[in-house]
């Protein structure tokens, strides 16, 4: 009991009143000058999104044929750059609907910034499947409608699965993040310190007015809302897994990749909020409201789900084994001894060695170790889907189709373009919009027995 | 401090909101309506052609057999359009100072092709075949129209994929007595005919004079799918290869 109070202590600061929680909130947006290092980070975010305006343009002009793709590697770094963006997502989802089911209250202050990590993270990972249409221009093939060719999609592929998933996943976590915004946009309006500013948070808070009936309508929403996107949680890297183990290729073909796939979504997702946290602390000075306890909890996750991942790796090295079949086992050892064997020992590397560190303590409450960390898992979950996408490939069951697989600059270019937008997206965010949700730490306080204004 | 919003602000917002709803349901079945509308398929389009060629003149007037010009079209997988050679056999006595016909005339002298422009234009990556449609008793009516109505030749269907399955769906709709296939008319309008009454007399010996034409056209119709071994062909390896 003593323990749980001092935890709750620790989510926030000591002398918080609700006055004091909306008004650090709030002044980020609506008082404080812009830093010189948002300023610097938008500047390289512009020059990054150059890469992907570029990057798509010239696809456009000259098609697919510019990436490093060939026969028989037909899904190069796009479709690694779309599971990977994908993945990133899933911590956001997770942070604000299973732990709000679950009442983890530490969730409060970061779920804000995770829901809209999840969202930009979506819109990066939506471009590569498009752009890797051969004819881009028709992508509105994969959407059922009534066409004059009479035809439908295809709705036994999984590719049209994974439509569905990623377009549901787009709707539930923006109407989520949207909703969850509305009692804070209602107090932007109102701290607003001129007309104009107040009537624009004033449009999208569409009229709400924080009487009790507004509350009632909202916190059942909202728990109907987090009951329908917890199962996207699961649901949505499963969908992506199936693009890869419904097919027959030998390293693919496999049921462990479903739980395995969303065991690393939420492992890279975590590394990703600790990225975005981490520096949001330091430059907006919030330490006290995401505090070190915060981190602690989300290295937490981070060393369980990594666990779940190192498994994965396991398993897969033990079912190559078990089924002792040439293919397959081939497959296997060309990963760690192959062409690309750099790819898997760095894989092992940053995402089974390097976080194991997460066991001490004083790790998990370092900012600086915790940053490095995360940007190995960061590295090291991009190599997991290089390795399964372009590894089990480039060498299939006809010697003479054997060939390797170099990313072109257009490959990269998209990689580093994708890194802007969503680097742009999560600036202007922090700059224009609440970025920690002040209703809920409000009602922290609250609980908490805090000083009432 | 004043009020943000004028008590027109929540009224307003539910009209704009309510036109972006129309707005979008409004582009989308536009975009459905123009995809199936003769600006996009190109029905009732007229191609201009190096001489006004009227098949209202040779086929209605003149009583012309298609295979005369369209010489491929009962074994090949393309009907073929007339050398200019085909055109003198008749236009060397008829109208041979006519100044319509004149490109004509050149084209023989210098021995070179006229450049006819087609008007069922399919997608490159369908493989239509003629010889196979004549062959099992579809009427180039069936996708022509009536040419011999047709003062200047135009496209007579909307050649989208889903017109070509509602045939290939269900083929039997279509088929008319070999006899009957190069006549331009539709099968209703033939029930009287010679070749008619010969194709339903053998189907059918018995034959009642009470029954409607329409009836008469259903029956024929099945007695031919099953004769000419008629078959649904919807893989998609059937048009494209």
């Amino acid at each position: 009991m003593s323990s749980e109070d001092r935890a709750r202590t620790d989510l926030l600061p000591a002398n918080a009143s609700y006055e004091s929680v909306s008004e650090q909130v709030s002044s980020i947006v609506l008082k404080k000058p812009t830093p010189r290092s948002w300023k610097f980070s938008f500047l390289i975010g512009l020059l990054m999104l150059q890469a992907l305006l570029l990057g798509i343009g010239w696809l456009f002009a000259y098609g697919v044929g510019i990436w490093g793709i060939n026969i028989p590697i037909g899904w190069g770094l796009a479709i690694v750059n779309f599971v990977w963006w994908i993945g990133i997502g899933h911590a956001g989802t997770l942070i604000s609907a299973i732990l709000l089911l679950l009442h983890q209250e530490w969730r409060t202050s970061i779920n804000r910034i995770a829901e809209a990590m999840t969202l930009f993270a979506v819109a990066c990972a939506g471009l590569f499947p498009l752009l890797h249409l051969g004819r881009p221009k028709l992508f509105y093939w994969l959407i059922p409608y009534p066409a004059t060719t009479d035809m439908w999609p295809q709705f036994r592929s999984p590719l049209i699965w994974d439509f569905f998933a990623i377009t549901t996943y787009a709707t539930v976590s923006l109407i989520f993040w949207y909703l969850g915004m509305l009692p804070d946009l209602a107090t932007m309006r109102d701290r607003a310190q001129s007309h104009f500013i107040a009537r624009i948070y004033g449009v999208l808070a569409l009229g709400w007015r924080n009487s009790a009936r507004h509350w009632h309508h909202y916190q059942k929403l909202y728990l109907l809302l987090a009951g329908l996107a917890t199962p996207l949680v699961v649901s949505v890297h499963t969908t992506v897994s199936w693009d890869f183990s419904v097919g027959i290729v030998s390293a693919w073909h496999s049921t462990v990749f479903p739980p395995y796939f969303v065991g690393g979504a939420i492992f890279s997702g975590f590394a990703m909020v600790l990225l975005i946290t981490i520096p949001l602390r330091r430059v907006y000075d919030v330490k006290d409201l995401i505090t070190e306890t915060h981190l602690d909890k989300m290295a937490k996750i981070m060393l369980a789900s990594g666990m779940t991942v190192s498994y994965g790796y396991l398993m897969d090295a033990y079912q190559a084994w078990y089924l002792n079949e040439p293919y397959d086992s081939y497959i296997y050892t060309n990963r760690f001894s192959g062409p690309y064997d750099y790819c898997y020992w760095a894989l092992i590397l940053c995402n089974c060695v390097i976080p194991q560190a997460l066991w001490f303590p004083a790790v998990r409450r370092s900012t600086l170790f915790l940053f490095g960390i995360s940007l190995c898992i960061q590295v090291g979950m991009w190599l997991e889907r290089f390795i399964i996408i372009t590894l089990s490939l480039h060498r299939d069951h006809l010697p003479s189709d054997w060939a390797m697989y170099y990313p072109t600059i257009w490959d990269w270019a998209l990689l580093v373009g994708t890194g802007g937008l969503f680097l742009i997206l999560m600036l202007l965010f922090l700059r224009l919009l609440p970025s920690i949700s002040m209703s809920e730490m409000r009602e922290l306080v609250h609980q908490k027995g805090g000083s009432n204004p | 401090m004043t009020q943000l919003f004028t008590p027109a602000a929540n009224s307003l917002m539910r009209s704009a909101l309510g036109c972006i709803a129309l707005l979008g349901v409004g582009t989308l079945s536009t975009m459905l309506i123009a995809a199936r509308s003769p600006f996009m398929t190109g029905q009732d389009r007229i191609v201009e052609q190096p001489i006004p060629f009227s098949h209202q003149h040779h086929v209605g007037d003149a009583g012309i057999d298609c295979r005369y010009c369209h010489q491929g079209v009962e074994d090949s997988a393309r009907a073929g359009v007339p050398s200019t050679q085909i055109c003198m056999t008749c236009h060397r006595e008829l109208w041979s100072q006519s100044d319509m016909l004149a490109p004509v005339r050149n084209s023989w002298q210098e021995n070179r092709s006229l450049r006819w422009r087609r008007v069922h234009d399919l997608p490159d990556y369908v493989f239509f075949n003629h010889g196979i449609h004549i062959h099992k008793g579809i009427g180039c009516y069936s996708c022509h129209g009536d040419l011999s109505e047709m003062p200047l030749t135009m496209q007579a269907r909307p050649l989208t994929m889903q017109w070509c399955l509602d045939c290939h769906r269900n083929p039997q709709q279509h088929v008319r007595p070999r006899a009957l296939v190069f006549h331009s008319k539709p099968l209703k309008s033939l029930t009287s005919t010679n070749p008619f009454r010969d194709a339903l007399s053998e189907t059918k010996p018995e034959h009642l004079e009470a029954e409607t034409s329409s009836a008469e056209i259903k029956l024929l119709q099945t007695q031919l799918a099953k004769k000419y071994k008629l078959k649904s062909r919807t893989d998609c390896y059937t048009c494209h290869r």
